[in-house]
């Protein structure tokens, strides 16, 4: 994993999920862009799967437990799609917070991937 | 305006149920893995761990499901692991031998979704069964559960109750 990556791509999970809950409340039901930024998280964690096959070729081997990490990255490349589906199904304001929880969820995950990916692996 | 109210209660419900099945996923998924490769260093958190998922996955559609008999089955299970953080949460700052028995693996990190009343969920597990009792009592049916065995309960029109707990849907 690359740190710098990794930092960015939660920061902007983050700001997509206050943004698609702040949208929630505001009384708006889903539209392009709350489904956009999600979208764009999804976005993000495909490049971060492709970061984590590359990097042990480049030298940048996980010091952690590489199952736990890609169970992480997996559950979390589900959970936008998920949650757009949702937000295409339920088309209510409420759709957007669920979004919003879901965002929220992969910058989580993204951050606690970072701590894996660089722990001290111990069995 | 008691229709009005009661929509207002199952969008906010919507965010529940999605927030359990995210919840749900996060503890399925940890708890598999746990189980799979160190289940004999904290058998008793790894065991917790693996209900506790259940138990997410039962409430999350338990709060989807209509009608009175699910409205059980989500008080049940959400108390359930209201008991559950509050216990593992309890004991883990008490006396954590209780769930890493061996002195070897005390360094290691054991953290299941209840430990620490769910620290490492931002408290979620904590909070959630407290909301998801709220929003419970909120959308409760014409009749009590409890009362539904009786037949007192029986000239209460069971449709009636899930228009009232779900209008619109």
């Amino acid at each position: 994993m690359i740190d710098w990556f990794a930092f960015v791509q939660a920061g902007i999970a983050g700001l997509a999920a206050v943004y698609c809950i702040v949208v929630g409340l505001a009384r708006r039901v889903p539209n392009d862009y709350t489904v956009g930024s999600l979208a764009l998280v999804e976005l993000l964690l495909i490049a971060q799967l492709v970061v984590a096959i590359v990097a042990p070729f480049a030298g940048n081997h996980s010091t952690g437990n590489i199952v736990e990490f890609y169970i992480y990255l997996v559950v979390a490349l589900l959970l936008p799609p998920l949650s757009v589906v949702w937000a295409l199904v339920d088309r209510t304001r409420w759709s957007n917070v669920v979004l919003g929880a879901g965002a929220f969820a992969v910058a989580v995950m993204v951050v606690r991937m970072l701590q894996i990916w660089t722990a001290n692996y111990s069995v | 305006m008691v229709q009005k109210k009661s929509t207002r209660a199952v969008g906010i419900g919507r965010v529940l149920i999605a927030v359990y099945a995210i919840l749900a996923l996060a503890a399925t998924g940890r708890s598999v893995f746990q189980i799979a490769t160190q289940f004999q260093q904290a058998p008793l958190a790894y065991s917790l761990s693996g209900v506790s998922a259940v138990v997410y996955i039962m409430a999350t559609i338990a709060l989807i499901g209509r009608g009175r008999r699910w409205y059980a089955v989500a008080w049940a299970t959400i108390s359930f692991e209201l008991v559950g953080v509050l216990f593992v949460g309890l004991m883990s700052i008490v006396d954590p031998s209780v769930f890493v028995p061996s002195a070897k693996y005390v360094h290691s990190d054991h953290s299941t979704v209840w430990t620490y009343f769910g620290i490492g969920y931002g408290f979620v597990p904590l909070v959630l069964p407290i909301l998801g009792m709220l929003w419970l009592v909120r959308t409760r049916p014409a009749v009590e559960p409890v009362q539904g065995d009786r037949f007192d309960g029986e000239r209460f029109d069971v449709d009636g109750d899930e228009a009232a707990a779900r209008p619109g849907a």
